[in-house]
């Protein structure tokens, strides 16, 4: 591909006013932020109802404080119906999956950084950004409304099957207005995405500084390009099922509702759809959520594990290489969900072939991390901790896929504990760590003061050991057979696994106390932090050869000249122990 | 830091081990010809990613301490990688990920690429919110067909039979219980009333949605095993999320000999 350089001028001045400039702000960087401070908004949201949840797991009857101020119909006098938490399930997954792990990762710092790590002075359509980020804004207040609508939220679960989600407030509460919502909620998601998938599309295609080759992009480049590739093709599939999906609820059609049904004892005014339609639909893209989720993890992961040991990323091209690998096979698994669905099965042993083969590349990003720490010198730094926390956890949660994703076994373990602690710690808390080792590593150019690293330290211990308390447990509830989305255990084979119940939810009870001890060091250094040099880690790409915070047009009117491999670190006869992409200087013994 | 590093990460790595290994928390008795082959599977699986996990858990842990930054004046290991390694790990990821893949093939392909064998029971098994409702044919070996507009929980018509009208349907027999003969193939027809819901025995590592439109067959075969635990009874839960009373949607399988069950089945279809 031909190398294409920025040679333009900043496409827009910068803005004077407040509006203008932080909150229809055409910057990339408040865009970033934006997207940011609306995933720590939703993603504190959503831990707040997994702390809900889990404490009426264990204590059913348990009155929450404030609970029936939110509902009184979901909670009267405090403690939760059982349709109530069906909705609190519903909104958790929903906001954690889209509000989160596809928008801090990605739409955060990918809006942030890319554009610098690449030597560019803003994203490539900046009012397409910020339009982005506004149909998303506006995706998350119409999701959260859903609390205020009279019969509750949606009780389908973030994968809403139809016939409950589409037959109306027949199939239970929740399911009338809640759903609606739900369903529109998601569709502006659909929207907002793929604008910006566009966006980091044409930007890293076009708008790379002079040298920065695609085989030069720091890894962090990479997962978001193609994470955008991902976004553009599935989010699209989603958005036309949402259609499908609301044409079934308010238009008469029957798209995933097929004939003959009788819901609450009235017959469904509906014909010849197909249930499985929907899930085929969904899980196209949901299969490619994950690695939307984990991809821009393992970018950030890579990025920190080479700075940190002081040395070149093991094997750059084919950490490149497998994160194109796993781009591509990741839209020829989606069957994998569905081995018990009523799908042909002989089409779920072809899904569960290209499942193992994905399995693959992710183990050469794992064995090429462990080769990146090898003969390094590693500085315990909080970022790197959560990069390090990272691998442990991708390979916990990725090794669990290998049972999944085998049809004899997944037909045992589907739909129980197994699969939730499988995804949680792969697509949940592995990408998590990523966004926290992100947040540890580049907030000190985002906000141009340092972090406290001995409360970064304390938040870093507190979750990791407490990640694994709350997931692990959840396999050895699965190979038990415990169904996932029970509000209550009543079956007699689940009584005696509430004591790991009641320690699941003590551990995240103490692990989601720990996170307010980042909210803290975050905002406290936000304006108290110490002020952050150019460089505080001593790293070579472009983002830190610019101040810290960069300047309005990142590189205050030069254009960077890349020369050099974006992991240069211990390269013998240089002069320092790292050069910058941008340094001119030329080192014999460099991989360049 | 990297000692701290390195002994959480082990300290999780053996516990981890240690509960897999003693199955504090394991699989209940299995009670089909099939599940066997299953287990096995599981348990090939379970070693092959143990081993991988102990590996990588450790070498993580292991690096952690001996590659942190010390003080002292050791060069960094100066390397962009190592394509014979690269090719190494990829192929032997590979054939582990594939053939393990292919050694489940066969269980796989026993219960879902054939069908029942000739002579089984079939039984109806319906899904409706909340509740799981059994049909046998009766004596004439034939189910009745069902009408949408019959259907009336109320009177206990759950299916939509017309006994009057329909010969085929005056001798079938709807049950709560799900009895089976032990040692005979059973067919099951999952078929759902309203929304998606999903039929699992734990103890016949069996489990399949029942989708509203679509009559779905699974087959087993439950074994003496099955009469010795339990009094031959067995949950049977919902495992796909179908309303707000998903939680408490349950019936029972009923294991019985031979004679029992025929004793049983001439009780319910005097009570129809």
């Amino acid at each position: 591909m031909a190398e294409a350089y920025a040679e333009e001028v900043h496409q827009h001045e910068e803005p004077t006013g407040f509006i203008r400039k932080y909150i229809f702000s055409l910057d990339h960087k408040v865009i970033g932020k934006q997207y940011y401070f609306l995933a720590l908004f939703s993603v504190f949201v959503g831990m707040i109802l997994s702390w809900l949840i889990r404490i009426h797991l264990v204590w059913p009857n348990a009155h929450i404080w404030g609970l029936d101020k939110l509902s009184s119909v979901g909670a009267p006098g405090g403690a939760m119906t059982p349709e109530y938490y069906l909705s609190l399930l519903t909104l958790h997954g929903t906001l954690m999956v889209f509000f989160v792990l596809t928008t801090a990762p990605q739409s955060g710092f990918g809006n942030y950084f890319l554009p610098i790590q690449i030597g560019a002075e803003d994203m490539a359509f900046p009012r397409l950004n910020m339009l982005s980020f506004w149909v998303t804004f506006l995706g998350l207040a119409v999701l959260v409304s859903t609390f205020f609508v009279t019969d509750g939220p949606p009780i389908a679960g973030w994968t809403s099957y139809p016939p409950l989600s589409a037959v109306g407030s027949s199939s239970g509460p929740g399911e009338g207005l809640g759903q609606d919502l739900w369903v529109i909620s998601i569709a502006l998601f659909c929207i907002g995405s793929l604008l910006a998938a566009l966006n980091f599309i044409a930007t890293t295609l076009e708008l790379r500084a002079r040298g920065m080759s695609l085989m030069r992009m720091p890894l962090t480049c990479w997962s978001w390009f193609i994470t955008a590739i991902l976004g553009l093709l599935s989010f699209a599939v989603l958005f036309a099922a949402c259609v499908l999906l609301f044409l079934d609820r308010v238009g008469g059609t029957s798209f995933f509702i097929p004939g003959g049904l009788i819901v609450s004892g009235k017959v469904m005014n509906h014909s010849g759809g197909s249930p499985l339609l929907w899930q085929h639909l969904f899980w196209f893209f949901g299969h490619p959520e994950v690695y939307i989720a984990i991809l821009p993890g393992m970018g950030v992961t890579s990025h920190i594990l080479s700075c940190f040991s002081r040395k070149p990323i093991f094997g750059y091209k084919v950490m490149a290489y497998s994160i194109m690998a796993i781009g591509f096979l990741s839209f020829t698994v989606w069957g994998h969900h569905m081995f018990v669905s009523g799908m042909s099965p002989y089409t779920a042993f072809t899904f569960s072939i290209f499942t193992m083969a994905i399995g693959v590349p992710s183990a050469i990003k794992t064995f090429n991390w462990l080769g990146t720490l090898w003969g390094g010198r590693i500085r315990y730094t909080t970022p790197m901790l959560f990069a390090m926390g990272f691998v442990s956890l991708f390979v916990t949660g990725g090794l669990s896929g290998l049972f999944l994703a085998q049809p004899p076994l997944d037909v045992y373990l589907h739909a129980t504990y197994f699969v939730i602690g499988h995804f949680h710690l792969v697509m949940g808390v592995a990408a998590i760590f990523g966004i926290f080792a992100g947040t540890y590593f580049w907030f000190p150019k985002m906000f141009g003061r340092m972090m406290s690293e001995t409360l970064g330290k304390i938040h870093f211990w507190a979750t990791f050991i407490g990640v694994y308390c709350i997931f692990m447990p959840m396999h050895f509830l699965g190979i038990a057979g415990n169904p996932r989305r029970y509000s209550m255990f009543t079956d007699n084979f689940l009584v005696p696994l509430m004591p790991v119940h009641k320690f699941m939810t003590i551990a995240a009870l103490l692990t989601g106390a720990a996170q307010f001890i980042f909210l803290f060091n975050l905002f406290w250094s936000v304006f108290k932090g110490e002020k952050a040099p150019a460089n505080p880690w001593q790293a070579t790409s472009l983002e830190w050869s610019i101040p810290s915070p960069p300047p309005f047009d990142n590189f205050g009117g030069k254009h960077p000249v890349v020369y050099h491999d974006p992991y240069e670190y211990g390269v013998p006869g240089a002069s320092k122990d790292f050069i910058m992409q941008d340094s001119p200087e030329i080192v014999a013994a460099s991989g360049d | 830091m990297g000692l701290a590093m390195a002994l959480v990460v082990a300290v999780f790595t053996v516990v981890s081990v240690y509960i897999f290994w003693a199955r504090i928390w394991w699989f209940p008795v299995d009670i089909s010809t099939h599940g066997a082959a299953i287990d096995h599977q599981f348990h090939l699986t379970l070693i092959i990613c143990g081993i991988i996990f102990v590996l990588a858990q450790l070498g993580l842990a292991w690096f952690a301490w001996k590659y942190r930054d010390n003080g002292d004046t050791r060069k960094v290991t100066y390397s962009h990688g190592n394509n014979k390694l690269e090719a190494t790990w990829t192929i032997a990821a590979a054939i582990l990920f594939i053939g393990l893949n292919l050694m489940g093939y066969q269980s796989w392909a026993d219960t879902h690429f054939t069908g029942a064998a000739p002579g089984a029971l079939q039984i109806q098994v319906q899904g409706q919110q909340f509740y799981w409702y059994f049909r046998y044919p009766g004596p004439d070996g034939k189910f009745g067909p069902t009408h949408v507009e019959k259907v009336d929980d109320a009177i206990g018509n759950f299916y939509g039979l017309d006994r009057e009208q329909d010969s085929a349907s005056e001798d079938d027999i709807v049950t709560a219980t799900l009895a089976v003969p032990v040692n005979r193939p059973i067919e099951l027809i999952l078929r759902s009333k309203d929304v998606t819901h999903s039929f699992f025995v734990r103890e016949l590592r069996l489990k399949q949605d029942t989708v509203p439109g679509m009559e779905i067959p699974v087959h087993f075969t439950a074994t003496e095993e099955a009469l010795k635990h339990n009094g031959g009874r067995y949950e049977i839960a919902c495992t796909q999320l179908c309303g707000l009373g998903h939680f408490r949607m349950r019936a029972f399988l009923q294991v019985m000999t031979e004679p029992d069950f025929e004793k049983w089945l001439h009780d319910q279809a005097a009570m129809q």
